[in-house]
């Protein structure tokens, strides 16, 4: 089909508009976090004066900095829980979609009617109990909650890829020769294999994002994440705004996941729309 | 029941346990624990005057005018981003369906806000409207020292405008994979038959959309319900600005009443409860099921 060149042009204004709608925002609290305290409300998208002192005010100090340990703090707690939710969420999803159980119904049922949880319900409770079990403001009291949502998340996921795969190929790898074991690496793996890493990825996004847990069960940088930690910067003085910090911090923070959206966009989109649709 | 199938259950059993287990840990037993809290006195800074009250914190909640207007706020919020959502999603999955080229580009930049951590997206807002540090103000017809967040209405258009730009793109996603699943021939015979293309987006689109649109809608009203960030970044519940999440994290963790903020929490819970009923019985959204 041949298109004229007014289509053209409708279509390069639309397309336009949604890219602009999109990454303005982020073009401006970029250009907050390369501004000068002189120059910060001057309204300009291209910073006037640039200046990195910004990025090094979050981490002069070391390991008391604003920024470092909140960073570690959150790779870390989100790794571990995408990890630990992946493992326990492959495992039902298997039984799910391979196996004939009664009440699997009841588990995917389940694990929606979690996923709609509010997060305010539980953080009063979870604040009282990880005080007493000891649990308040360390990893595992944050790596427990964020299972709430993570687990319900993957488990959709999972179920819908693993629905796909062709289960019927390892048996006739055994027939052929193929121990249980090589049948399961050689066929199964590689079809379960980006399935299991869409749902990381998605989970690993969830936990880097949540805030309710992060700022409610810790009480310092020992296990507060970097979301928790920018909503709490101070100023250097109580009469300085801690703008440019906060923006640099929010660079710092948005910049992975921006690279992470940008390699891995297949998935995510395959992610995002493998439970909903396929209902 | 043949071995193999006791087997089979059994297997299946054993593998779904750990993370049934975990969720109810982590959800059905806090939730219980709230339930027992709220009828309870436990206010963390008077210790010594906990006792069992009955029904008396709900009383307090559902009589305070705070608890209702924070109820209309959210209510507020979530019906406006949530239709407005729906009108630019459709409207961005159209065009990443229908463009003839640079979807890519579209995809890219779309998924972009969907990846940002939501506390960074309302500082991002916060900052273009601060008159201390904007570029809003500086735009033409936009007076100069207008104060966005000294006041509730214009604070909402802001926290709404956040929370639109952030979750727009799982609006468009989903349907988007719904456009997908619509036969193509479908356009042509209507073509063929005269329809405009309002009568096919009414007449075709519309209605093969209905689930992907439904379940769409259900999520994003459920997640919108629960908005947080937001508001605690940008107002703090200021200016009568606050969600039901708000009132309930500043009575649990702000004033440590224990009692009033688990009768919140539950009362929470129970809204997202009616709301999922009423999407399922009322517009019959097809929860995905086991088969």
């Amino acid at each position: 089909m041949r298109h004229g060149t007014r289509e053209y042009t409708t279509w390069s204004l639309l397309i336009g508009v949604v890219v602009v709608f999109a990454m303005f925002p982020v073009l401006w609290i970029m250009s907050l976090s390369f501004k000068t305290p002189a120059t910060v409300g001057d309204g300009r998208l291209i910073p006037k004066e640039w200046t990195f002192d910004n990025y090094k005010g979050l981490f002069t100090g070391g390991w008391d900095s604003p920024l470092l340990r909140p960073l570690i703090n959150s790779i870390l707690i989100a790794l571990i829980a995408t990890v630990i939710a992946v493992a326990l969420a492959s495992l039902a999803a298997y039984a799910i979609a391979r196996l004939d159980f009664p009440g699997k119904a009841i588990v995917l049922g389940g694990a929606l009617a979690v996923s709609m949880f509010p997060p305010i319900s539980v953080v009063g409770p979870l604040f009282d109990m990880w005080r007493a079990l000891g649990l308040y403001d360390t990893y595992p009291g944050l790596i427990i909650p964020y299972l709430t949502f993570a687990l319900p998340l993957a488990i959709y996921i999972l179920v819908a890829f693993f629905r796909e795969i062709p289960w019927d190929l390892e048996e006739a790898a055994q027939v052929d020769g193929a121990t249980p074991f090589q049948a399961f690496r050689r066929i199964i793996f590689p079809l379960a294999a980006p399935g299991v890493f869409t749902a990381a990825i998605l989970v690993f996004i969830f936990a880097w994002n949540d805030f309710v847990f992060a700022i409610s069960l810790t009480s310092s940088n020992a296990s507060r994440t970097v979301p928790a930690a920018i909503a709490f910067f101070t100023g250097e003085s109580q009469f300085t705004s801690p703008t440019g910090n906060i923006a640099a911090a929010a660079v710092l923070v948005t910049v992975p996941i921006i690279i992470f959206v940008l390699i891995f966009q297949r998935r995510i989109v395959a992610g995002l729309t493998a439970g909903a649709v396929k209902g | 029941m043949t071995d193999k199938t006791r087997a089979e259950r059994k297997l299946g059993f054993m593998l779904c346990a750990p993370a049934v287990i975990m969720m109810l840990l982590v959800t059905a037993y806090p939730i219980l624990y709230a339930f027992i809290l709220s009828l309870q006195k436990k206010d963390l800074r008077f210790p010594d005057e906990s006792g069992f009250v009955g029904l008396s914190n709900y009383v307090t909640v559902l009589g305070s005018s705070l608890w209702w207007q924070a109820v209309f706020n959210t209510a507020f919020i979530t019906v406006v981003s949530v239709a407005i959502e729906l009108a630019i999603g459709m409207v961005i999955a159209i065009i990443m369906h229908r463009a003839i080229f640079g979807r890519g580009a579209v995809r890219t930049s779309v998924l972009i806000p969907y990846g940002i951590v939501t506390v960074v997206a309302a500082f991002a807002w916060f900052y273009a409207f601060d008159p201390g540090s904007g570029f809003v103000n500086h735009l033409p017809f936009i007076a100069d020292d207008k104060a966005w967040f000294g006041g509730r209405f214009s604070s909402f258009a802001v926290i709404i405008m956040a929370e639109i730009w952030k979750t727009t793109p799982f609006m468009a996603l989903l349907l988007l994979a719904g456009l997908a699943t619509i036969d193509e021939s479908l356009y042509e015979a209507a073509r063929v038959d005269g329809a405009s293309a309002w009568q096919r987006f009414t007449r075709i689109t519309l209605p093969l959309l209905k689930p992907a649109l439904l379940v769409a809608l259900l999520f994003r009203t459920l997640d919108a319900f629960r908005v947080f960030d937001s508001i605690f970044i940008m107002t703090k519940g200021a200016q009568n600005t606050e969600s039901v999440s708000i009132v309930g994290y500043q009575q649990l963790l702000s004033r440590l009443n224990l009692g009033l903020g688990s009768a919140v929490s539950v009362l929470i819970f129970v809204l997202v409860l009616m709301i999922a009923t009423a999407f399922v019985k009322g517009f019959g959204t097809a929860v995905p099921k086991g088969n």
